[in-house]
Formats: C-alpha cells, sequence, structure tokens
C-alpha cells in the first residue's frame, strides 16, 4: 500500500472536497427530510410527516406541473430545430465556421443576462415585443402576469439559449456517417426524406439519446429564469413565480422554502421527491427511444 | 442548365435558413448593446429605436451610483481565476494518476467518480449552507471556490486526454532517469495534455462567472456580491430603467463572448467531444 502513496495523494484533493461538500451533504439531506428544522433551533424528528405533506400540498404539484408544462414546451422545439439545423449546416460547406460560432454563442451566455434580457423585451408595458405588435395593430399580450403566456417565455429562453449548442452537437454526429452510406442509398433510388429516416435518424440515435437526457436533467432543473425574471414581487412574497405562481417551478419552491422560509427539512423533502421524479422521467425517456431501436 | 439552377436555390434557400437562425442567436446581444447606449425612453418610445445610441457613459454612470460594479467585478474574476486554476491543478493530477497507474481500489473509485456525476447539485446545497455556517465561510468567496474544485468532468476529460496524448516510452525514459510520480506530473504529463487544459480552463472560467445559484445563497453579505448576483437584484429593484441594468450586462457579457468568439474554434470542437464520449 505504501508504494502508492503518491497515486493516492494525487486523487485526494477531489474526493476530499467531493465528501465534505457533496457526499455528506447529499446524505444528510435525506436525513434532514425526516426532521422538522428552521435551520437555528432543535432538530425534531417527524418521519414520514413532510412527505406526507408534500402529498397533500396543492403548490408542490402546482410547482412540478409548472416545472413539465415548461419543459415539454422548450425541449420539443428545441431539439426539433437542432436537428433541422444540424442537417441544414451538414448539407452546406460555406459559413459553417460562422454558423457554429453562431449557434453555440447563446449556450455560453450568462442565464441571469438573459434572463434580465428577456425580461426587458417581453416586459407588459415596455417590452419590445409588445411595441412591435402594437406596431402592427394586433393588441399588446401581457407576458409576464398571464398564467400561460408566462411558461411561453420561460420555455422561450431555454430554447433560445440550448437549440444552437444541441444544433452542433446533432451535426458532429452527422459528420460521423460514412458518406458511402448515403452514396449507396442514392444509388438504391432513396429519395432525401426516405435517407433522412432510414439512415440519418438510426444512426444517430445514440446522440439523441444524448441530448434527450441532458435536455431532460438540465430542462427540469429550472431555476435562474423564473427566480430572476419574477424576483421583483419580492417585498410581499419572494421567489412565489410571478402573478399566479405560473412560473414556480419545483426549484424555485425549494429555494423558497429553504431560504425564505427556514422551512430545511420540508425543502429538503422537497428537493428529493423532485430528484427522484427527474430520475423516473429519464428512465421513462431512455426506454422509450431505446425500444424505438429495437423495432426496425 | 435547370438541374443547376434548381440545385442553386435550394443551396440559398438553405443559407437563408440558417443565417436567419444565426440572427436570432445574436439578436439579444445585438438588443443588449442598442439598450444600454440609449436612454430608457428612447426604447419606450413607439417606434422604439432600432439603432445604436450615444448614451451609454450615463447609463454606466447611474449604473455606478446604484451598484459596486467593480467591486462585483473583482468578485467574480476572483472566483472564476481561482476556481480554474484549482481545478486544472487538481482534475490533471488526479487525471495522470488514473490514466496510467493502477493502485488499489482505482475502479471502485472512479466508479464513484462517474455516479456522482448525476447528482444535482442542489440536492446538497442547504447542508453546504450550514457547513459554510460552521466555517464561518458564509459570505466570503471560499464558500463559492473550495464546492467548485471538486470537478468529476474535468478528471473524466483529463484522463481520457491523457491515457493517449502522453506517450507511455516518454514517461519511462524519465522514470529511468529517476524521476517520480510528481516530477513525471510536473515536467512530462503537464507539457503533453496542454491542449485538452486549454479547454477544461476555458470552460471552468465560463461556468464560474456565469454560476448563480451558490453565490445566491452563500453570499448573504451585501458588499461581497458576483456580478451575477448584482445584476439579478440590480433588475428586480430598479426594473423599469432597463438602459441601465443592461448597460451592466453589456459590460458582464460582451467580454466573455469576445473570449469565446476568439477561442471559439477549438472549444465547440472540444465540447462536443466531450459530448460524444
Amino acid at each position: 500500500m505504501a508504494r502508492y502513496w503518491p497515486q493516492y495523494l494525487a486523487i485526494s484533493p477531489y474526493y476530499l472536497i467531493f465528501s465534505v461538500f457533496m457526499l455528506f451533504p447529499v446524505i444528510y439531506t435525506v436525513y434532514l427530510s425526516f426532521q422538522k428544522w428552521d435551520g437555528i433551533g432543535d432538530m425534531q424528528f417527524v418521519g414520514f410527516q413532510q412527505f406526507r405533506y408534500l402529498w397533500d400540498d396543492p403548490v408542490f404539484w402546482l410547482s412540478v406541473r409548472n416545472t413539465l408544462v415548461i419543459w415539454v414546451l422548450s425541449t420539443v422545439p428545441m431539439l426539433f430545430l437542432a436537428l433541422v439545423l444540424a442537417v441544414l449546416v451538414n448539407s452546406t460547406r460555406r459559413f459553417t465556421a460562422l454558423y457554429r460560432v453562431a449557434l453555440f454563442i447563446p449556450s455560453i451566455t450568462s442565464l441571469v443576462a438573459i434572463a434580465i434580457f428577456f425580461g426587458a423585451i417581453f416586459s407588459n408595458n415596455f417590452g419590445l415585443i409588445n411595441a412591435i405588435l402594437k406596431g402592427l395593430h394586433l393588441g399588446a399580450v401581457p407576458w409576464m402576469s398571464n398564467e400561460w403566456t408566462i411558461k411561453l417565455v420561460i420555455a422561450a429562453l431555454m430554447t433560445w439559449q440550448w437549440t444552437g449548442y444541441n444544433a452542433i452537437i446533432y451535426l458532429a454526429g452527422l459528420q460521423a456517417i460514412p458518406s458511402e452510406l448515403y452514396e449507396a442509398a442514392r444509388m438504391d433510388g432513396a429519395g432525401p426524406v426516405r435517407i433522412f429516416f432510414s439512415i440519418t435518424i438510426p444512426l444517430l440515435r445514440p446522440i439523441i439519446l444524448f441530448t434527450v437526457v441532458i435536455s431532460t436533467v438540465t430542462g427540469l432543473q429550472s431555476f435562474t429564469e423564473p427566480q430572476v425574471l419574477f424576483g421583483s414581487d419580492a417585498a410581499t412574497n419572494p421567489n412565489s413565480g410571478g402573478p399566479g405562481q405560473a412560473g414556480l417551478t419545483t426549484l424555485l419552491y425549494f429555494y423558497h422554502q429553504a431560504f425564505d422560509n427556514n422551512d430545511f427539512g420540508y425543502a429538503a423533502a422537497i428537493v428529493w421527491a423532485f430528484f427522484l421524479l427527474i430520475l423516473l422521467i429519464v428512465l421513462i425517456n431512455w426506454r422509450l427511444v431505446q425500444r424505438k431501436e429495437r423495432r426496425p | 442548365m435547370n438541374a443547376l439552377n434548381r440545385k442553386r436555390v435550394r443551396g440559398l434557400s438553405v443559407h437563408l435558413i440558417l443565417m436567419l437562425g444565426v440572427l436570432i442567436s445574436v439578436f439579444p446581444f445585438y438588443w443588449i448593446i442598442v439598450m444600454a447606449t440609449n436612454t430608457s425612453q428612447d426604447i419606450y418610445r413607439f417606434p422604439p429605436k432600432l439603432w445604436v445610441g450615444s448614451n451609454l457613459l450615463t447609463n454606466l454612470q447611474h449604473l455606478f451610483d446604484k451598484m459596486d460594479f467593480f467591486g462585483s467585478l473583482l468578485n467574480t474574476v476572483i472566483v472564476a481565476v481561482c476556481t480554474t486554476l484549482l481545478v486544472l491543478f487538481f482534475d490533471s493530477l488526479a487525471a495522470f494518476a488514473f490514466a496510467k497507474y493502477d493502485f488499489p481500489a482505482k475502479k471502485f473509485l472512479f466508479g464513484l467518480l462517474l455516479s456522482m456525476y448525476i447528482l444535482p447539485t442542489q440536492l446538497a446545497i442547504i447542508p453546504q449552507y450550514e457547513i459554510m455556517v460552521q466555517l464561518g465561510w458564509l459570505g466570503t468567496l471560499k464558500a463559492l471556490v473550495v464546492p467548485a474544485a471538486a470537478n468529476a468532468f474535468g478528471i473524466f476529460w483529463m484522463r481520457q486526454y491523457t491515457s493517449t496524448g502522453v506517450p507511455d516510452e516518454l514517461l519511462d525514459a524519465a522514470r529511468i532517469e529517476g524521476a517520480g510520480f510528481f516530477r513525471l506530473y510536473w515536467h512530462v504529463v503537464l507539457p503533453c495534455v496542454r491542449p485538452a487544459l486549454a479547454f477544461l480552463g476555458i470552460y471552468t472560467f465560463i461556468t464560474a462567472w456565469n454560476d448563480y445559484i451558490l453565490p445566491l445563497v452563500m453570499l448573504v453579505n451585501p458588499d461581497r456580491l458576483t456580478l451575477q448576483v448584482a445584476l439579478a437584484q440590480l433588475y428586480a429593484g430598479h426594473s423599469t430603467d432597463y438602459s441601465m441594468v443592461m448597460s451592466g450586462v453589456l459590460l458582464a457579457v460582451i467580454p466573455l463572448v469576445l473570449v469565446f468568439t476568439f477561442f471559439a474554434r477549438g472549444f465547440i470542437a472540444d465540447a462536443t467531444k466531450g459530448a460524444l464520449q
């Protein structure tokens, strides 16, 4: 054992920091979810009471519904548009460097900056979007106060930020497909649509699976978007997710319970329940995409 | 001739659609510049001003009156630089051990690292907050840098590169001359893995620069904010003076975009490689 000390020393910083600031906290969060605790006083063991309360908490279910709606509204157009863009970039040889850089830039941009930007252009009274609508003699839309448009704005933000990233990933996958396959298919008389569904999609499947999993995990964790967009009614009810709590995602609800209400035990129950829900959805997605693979 | 024309039209429409995509991608940056350089009145007016104005300095003056911009900027730079340096050092060192050596429990430890990669940070954040309270780190930049220094992706990424990018012959030759683990790391491995470090460095820097939830939770003392938190609070507090807020967003976003554009080619290639692994 002694002769391995340099190797153990080399990997120890990671495992030390990881154990103290990640592993222990994650396990402790499980413990916390069975306690009642305000962060200062004594903890009180309450068993499954937090989870029972969670089950009957309409706000928790509202937040889950919001999160799922926003996730679907963003992920479906995002992955579809990404595939279209990737196929188009792949079909041409000019300006490809420009396309890659321009499409990738949104994904490295700070979410806070972009949330502020979306808040500004979708503002009910002063926003660019409503100014254009008025200019076209269409009515202004109360984007930031209607239950559905709030979700649309958040979903549009996520779509804007991640479509190009996914397109670049798809593009890398497309370029790995050997061109002989396409030539052979063309020789057999297959049209572009047939080629797309019989060659491109099946060969791209592992990468599509990757993007579906990543978009599910990140999409369901939306927090910064509604937190920044609707932070302004903070005085009375901070982090409530905007009018009608339409932008209250589950992580925002978790944050609200933990750091506004100091209800740490309940917040721990929320975040664990939610993590299990994410796992379940990822597994379902995984099975769906895998099953299609077996069919043809 | 006809077929050639049709091909040309198809090629042109492909570029038209792609250019539309490019336009949508970069429009926010253009509009941030427009808002930051005009007065708020000019933007609220109908039709709004669509071109760069001359009011940037006044907007910045208002911004600097409302928030300690350079204090926040300095905090952000310190956090991003320290996090990046620690991640580069720790991860390349650990990756060398994982890539080129066998030691007991190596498989288990690496598997643990990979499986923990999927745990979202929010699961840990309440106890993390309590730990920082106990350590007396709450409100300090240490509370942001130290947890971020453990980066599983970085070790995974560096290990991939080290196993193929560092020739075993080179290591053996240095060993014959009596070099131990750490001398090998410093004199042989580090020079070889520089391209992989470049990507990991830029990636870590961008991520640390843009991080929001951790500074939001940990920086409870209002005069030690990072840029992202400071801007979000400014937006929440003065939501109608968009020009002022946007001048701050401009200063926080454009440098990063410019640096990225400069390194973009290699960065994008590496980022997709990371995703396809």
